[in-house]
């Protein structure tokens, strides 16, 4: 395939044509982009997955609100500096008894936002007879993808962006609380962050879609896994290092340790668990360490918040792995697409 | 690109050179030599799974042979794929449309694909759109459109590019009777008003032929006849096989044997009531005498020939002496269609 696209270069007098092929290939890439990204966002998925988001946040940003309010208010001696600090991270950060934070709701129902996106996005266009035509026209055939790929980035992008910056909004006027610079900053690095993670399970569904013949089977392969990594990852993670250094026999003192780590380690394995993490630590600055840390080494620590630049060193390693990630199935659905066959 | 090359290229425009593609064991197109010339509808005629959209997809750069090139114009398929679907045209088998979008929307999407100016899209779409007579429903969406509205809309769609050549695999697949003559007349008159290149592929012979200037006829990956159908029908009498319709009252079994009886015939077949007798010379008086001899009365009789279906049905038959295997899947694919129904 790399052979086919390569080759195109032609030979030295046609060159112009060459360019016009050129600029039209480039055109037909946004020709393409334009029309995914038109399509995410009239379509009727887009606006119930949007809904749904659009709902949760607010149910989460009033319980939010009205537990800072509490807080607030019993906490008058001004001692818990964490309520007054920082305050305004908290609307993400904080729920209520009755309802999940704004970080728990994205990382839970980002992947289905992404699923939702992603999930027929090439297996449709098989069954519905498009593809033919479209890989017939002078565009390069992974333009195809590339655009089916930015194109859904694109409309998460906006969709958590969105959600974002209205709780941003309703945040200054409801509550009238001011952010402060590093609070913007560490607001947008979560937004962007959020949109990575989505877009995660978006490559993951669109990697089903362009492996399975039926848009029902990528939709339920790409639900199994979300399920897995956001429900019971973290009991076979927790099973597994039980079994493998058991905590409660003779061994039990000296395992725990080993028991954790490998515990955690399997964890991390998953984006969802990878994500909370990281987004406690990017929108609470008062998180110093995401593992086991001996009272040695924070013996004469400095007690206050870390810094944008520590908190973001601290999960630079998730952030990393979740852009590999999102990047790895990108890649795979990149190959498979390549090479597959496409006829009617 | 050799001059010699340049200069053949002239008079000839698609051309293939052993042509092989492999799945695995099966060989879906083996060793295909073709030329077809500027101006020709070419017809590619066999049944179903006899490679026909293999091919097509190979000289679309759409599937990488195993062996052998194929040429467009002096451009190699497989090299140069990009610039190969800039002036072909293709149709495919099923075709389909972006059901959420009207007819003209559509083709503006190809158009642009095509790197293709807004007026000018405009322009060649609504011309496009009159041509096929489909202006009436341009503005529905394509999803409400019938099969043959479709296959209009997808002539339409094959034309935005202005191509050179166009490829239509199984156009006539699915059609009314009366959109099926529209069909071919549109066919002929883009090969003879606008003087395209077509290659038609189709397992419907008797439509086909009448817009075909040459035909090839294909069978289990190989091509084992091609030219005009008159030099086919010729080609066949001279090699000595007959095939001659008889009938006469009373039309029994007796008739049966006496005819099967006679010199050169080698079979006897019986055919709605009317017995198809196949042999290597012309046996209609040696029949005729035979059975007044006996008291039968002659009813009818007529010599088979001239016919793209009768060529057909022959060569399909050598092609299975040939092969001297599995003789009940190589029956006439007339009888096979009759014998099928009454297992029914």
């Amino acid at each position: 395939m790399e052979k086919r696209n390569l080759s195109d270069s032609g030979a030295a007098p046609e060159k112009k044509t060459g360019e016009r092929r050129l600029s039209a290939a480039r055109s037909s890439f946004g020709a393409l982009y334009r029309k995914e990204l038109s399509d995410h966002l009239s379509g009727f998925r887009f606006y119930l997955i949007f809904g749904i988001l659009l709902v949760v946040s607010i149910a989460s940003m009033s319980g939010a609100i009205s537990s800072i309010r509490s807080a607030a208010t019993s906490s008058s001696s001004s001692t818990d500096t964490a309520t007054n600090e920082f305050l305004f991270l908290k609307l993400f950060t904080t729920g209520s008894s009755s309802i999940y934070s704004f970080t728990t709701f994205i990382a839970f129902l980002g992947p289905l936002a992404g699923i939702t996106l992603g999930f027929d996005l090439v297996n449709s266009e098989m069954n519905q007879g498009t593809m033919n035509r479209l890989v017939a026209q002078p565009i390069y055939r992974d333009s195809v993808i590339n655009a089916k790929f930015l194109a859904g980035f694109t409309a998460i992008a906006m969709m958590i962006f969105a959600l974002g910056f209205m709780i941003t909004g309703v945040g200054l006027v409801v509550v009238g609380l001011q952010p402060g610079i590093e609070e913007i900053a560490r607001l947008i690095v979560f937004l962007i962050y959020a949109s990575v993670y989505t877009a995660f399970w978006m490559g993951l569904a669109m990697l089903f879609s362009v492996l399975c013949r039926h848009a029902a089977t990528s939709a339920l392969a790409s639900i199994a896994i979300w399920l897995y990594f956001s429900l019971f990852s973290s009991l076979v993670s927790s099973g597994i290092a039980n079994l493998l250094y058991p905590t409660s026999d003779i061994n039990g003192y000296s395992n725990s340790l080993a028991n954790y780590k490998l515990a955690l380690g399997l964890q991390r394995l998953s984006p969802y668990y990878l994500f909370g993490e990281s987004s406690s630590t990017i929108l609470n600055p008062s998180v110093r360490a995401l593992s086991i840390t001996s009272s040695s080494a924070l013996s004469g620590a400095v007690s206050s918040y870390l810094s944008f630049g520590q908190s973001l060193l601290l999960v630079w390693p998730h952030l990393t792995v979740i852009l590999a990630m999102t990047l790895i199935v990108f890649a795979v659905s990149y190959v498979c697409f390549m090479r597959r066959e496409i006829r009617a | 690109m050799g001059e010699e090359e340049t200069k053949k290229s002239e008079n000839t425009i698609i051309e293939t050179h052993s042509l092989t593609k492999r799945y695995g064991d099966i060989t879906a197109v083996d060793d295909l030599t073709l030329t077809i010339g500027r101006g020709e509808v070419f017809g590619l005629l066999g049944p179903n799974g006899a490679g026909k959209t293999t091919t097509t997809l190979m000289l679309l750069g759409l599937t990488e042979p195993t062996s052998g090139r194929a040429l467009i114009d002096g451009h190699d398929c497989t090299r140069e794929p990009i610039k190969v679907k800039e002036f072909v045209g293709y149709l495919p088998d099923n075709v389909g449309f972006y059901t959420d979008m009207t007819g003209r929307e559509n083709l503006r999407f190809t158009g642009r694909l095509n790197g293709l100016s807004g007026a000018e899209i405009e322009k060649r779409s609504a011309e496009l759109l009159e041509r096929v007579g489909m202006t009436y429903a341009a503005d529905r969406k394509t999803g409400t459109y019938s099969k043959g509205m479709r296959q209009r809309l997808g002539i339409a769609d094959a034309l935005m590019k202005d191509p050179k050549v166009i490829i239509m695999d199984e156009p006539t697949n699915g059609i009314d009777p009366e959109g099926m003559r529209e069909l071919l007349a549109l066919i002929g008159e883009l090969a003879k008003r606008d003087g395209k290149t077509i290659l038609v592929s189709s397992h419907q012979l008797y439509q086909v032929q009448q817009i075909c200037d040459r035909v090839g006829i294909f069978v289990k990956g190989h091509l084992i006849a091609c030219g005009r159908i008159d030099e086919l029908s010729k080609q066949l009498n001279e090699e000595g096989v007959f095939t001659t319709e008889f009938m006469a009252a009373p039309c029994d079994d007796g008739l049966k044997a006496l005819i099967a009886g006679l010199p050169t015939v080698r079979s006897v077949e019986t055919e709605h009531g009317l017995f198809v007798i196949t042999s290597t010379s012309d046996v209609r008086t040696a029949a005729s005498k035979a059975a007044i001899e006996k008291g039968y009365s002659i009813e009818h009789v007529r010599q088979r020939g001239g016919d793209l279906d009768e060529i057909y049905r022959r060569y399909f038959e050598k092609a299975g002496d040939e092969d001297g295997s599995g003789n009940g899947e190589k029956k006439p694919l007339r009888q096979r269609s009759r014998t099928g129904k009454k297992d029914r």
